[in-house]
C-alpha cells in the first residue's frame, strides 16, 4: 500500500479540519482519534498538513538526486 | 459547535463586552454555509461584509499575472477575513476560497460601522486585530521580497538529498520553512517555482533533484 501522511497524536487536538480538507477520504475520526486510511487516491496534495493549526499532520518528502542530475 | 452568541464572545473583536452588548451585537450577524472550493470573495471586488469562520477553514490568496497562487494566510475557526476592505471601503485586496465545508458568520459593512460608533471597546479591539494582521503581512512581505527564500530552499534540498546509495532526509514543508526562517506557504510556492524551472520534480512524497548544477547555483546565491 502507498505511504500515507502521519498524525502526531501529541500535537493533534482532533479539531477535524484535516478530515474536511482531504478530498480523497483518507482521513477519518475513529474513537475520537484522527486516523489515516490507506488509499491509492491520496496524491500527496499536503492540504491536510497546510490546514492543521497544530502542525500535527506530517507529509514528509524524501529528497533524492535523480540519476541523470 | 458553539452558538453564535458564544462564538462572538470568544473572538478578539468583541473582547470586554458585557452580556447585553453581546446579545445585541449577535442579532446583527447572519450565518452562511459554504461548500469546499467555493469562492467567497474575489480580489478587486467590493467587500460588502466582514466574515468570521465558525467551522472549517478558508484560504486568503492572490493570483500573480503569471497565474501563480500565493496563499497569504489561512483563516480557521475564530478568525476573520475581509477586515481591510470592510474598513477602508476599498476593493478586496485578496481572494478567499473555502478549503473545507465552512460555516461563516457575516456582518455587513454598514452594521459593523454602527457597532464601532456605539461601542468604543470594539473600535479599540479592532485596532489591535488590524495591528496584528499588519505585523503578519509585513513578515510575509519580508519573506517574499527580501530574503530570497527560494535560494535557501535550494540549499536545504542539496544538504538533505540522498545520492541513491544513502537515503535522503525526510522533511515536511513545515520543517523546511523552519530551516529557512520562513513560513510553510512560502516554501510551498518556492518548491513549485523550482519545479517550474526544471530543477526539481515533485513526486508523491519525494522531491527529485533533476538539475543539480542549477540548484547549486541557486543555493550559492543564498550565501
Amino acid at each position: 500500500m502507498p505511504e500515507m501522511p502521519k498524525i502526531d497524536e501529541e500535537k493533534c487536538d482532533c479539531c477535524g479540519l484535516c478530515i474536511s480538507a482531504c478530498t480523497c477520504g483518507a482521513i477519518t475520526m475513529i474513537d475520537n482519534t484522527i486516523t489515516i486510511i490507506e488509499t491509492d487516491e491520496c496524491g500527496w496534495c499536503t492540504m491536510c498538513e497546510l490546514i492543521c493549526p497544530n502542525n500535527a499532520v506530517i507529509c514528509a518528502y524524501e529528497i533524492v538526486f535523480d540519476k541523470e542530475a | 459547535m458553539a452558538t453564535k452568541r458564544e462564538f462572538l464572545e470568544s473572538i478578539p473583536y468583541f473582547t470586554g463586552l458585557d452580556n447585553a452588548e453581546l446579545d445585541s451585537i449577535s442579532q446583527l450577524f447572519s450565518e452562511r454555509k459554504v461548500e469546499r472550493g467555493e469562492i467567497i470573495q474575489l480580489e478587486g471586488k467590493p467587500a460588502e461584509a466582514l466574515f468570521f469562520v465558525a467551522s472549517g477553514a478558508v484560504k486568503i490568496f492572490k493570483i500573480s499575472t503569471e497565474g501563480k497562487e500565493q496563499i497569504l494566510s489561512i483563516a480557521r475557526p475564530g478568525e476573520s477575513f475581509n477586515d481591510i476592505a470592510v474598513f477602508d471601503d476599498g476593493p478586496a485586496p485578496a481572494s478567499v476560497e473555502a478549503m473545507t465545508p465552512v460555516t461563516l458568520y457575516r456582518i455587513s459593512r454598514d452594521e459593523l460601522h454602527t457597532i464601532l460608533h456605539e461601542h468604543p471597546e470594539v473600535a479599540l479591539n479592532t485596532t489591535r486585530v488590524l495591528a496584528d494582521r499588519t505585523r503578519q503581512l509585513v513578515s510575509l512581505v519580508e519573506d517574499l521580497s527580501f530574503r530570497h527564500v527560494i535560494n535557501r530552499v535550494a540549499r536545504v534540498l542539496l544538504e538533505n538529498a540522498g545520492d541513491g546509495s544513502t537515503s535522503g532526509t525526510r522533511l515536511t514543508q513545515q520543517e523546511m520553512a523552519a530551516m529557512v526562517g520562513s513560513v510553510r506557504e512560502v516554501v510551498a510556492r518556492s518548491l513549485k517555482d523550482l519545479e517550474a524551472e526544471g530543477t526539481i520534480r515533485l513526486e508523491r512524497h519525494r522531491i527529485r533533484i533533476t538539475d543539480r548544477e542549477a540548484l547549486e547555483e541557486m543555493a550559492e546565491a543564498a550565501t
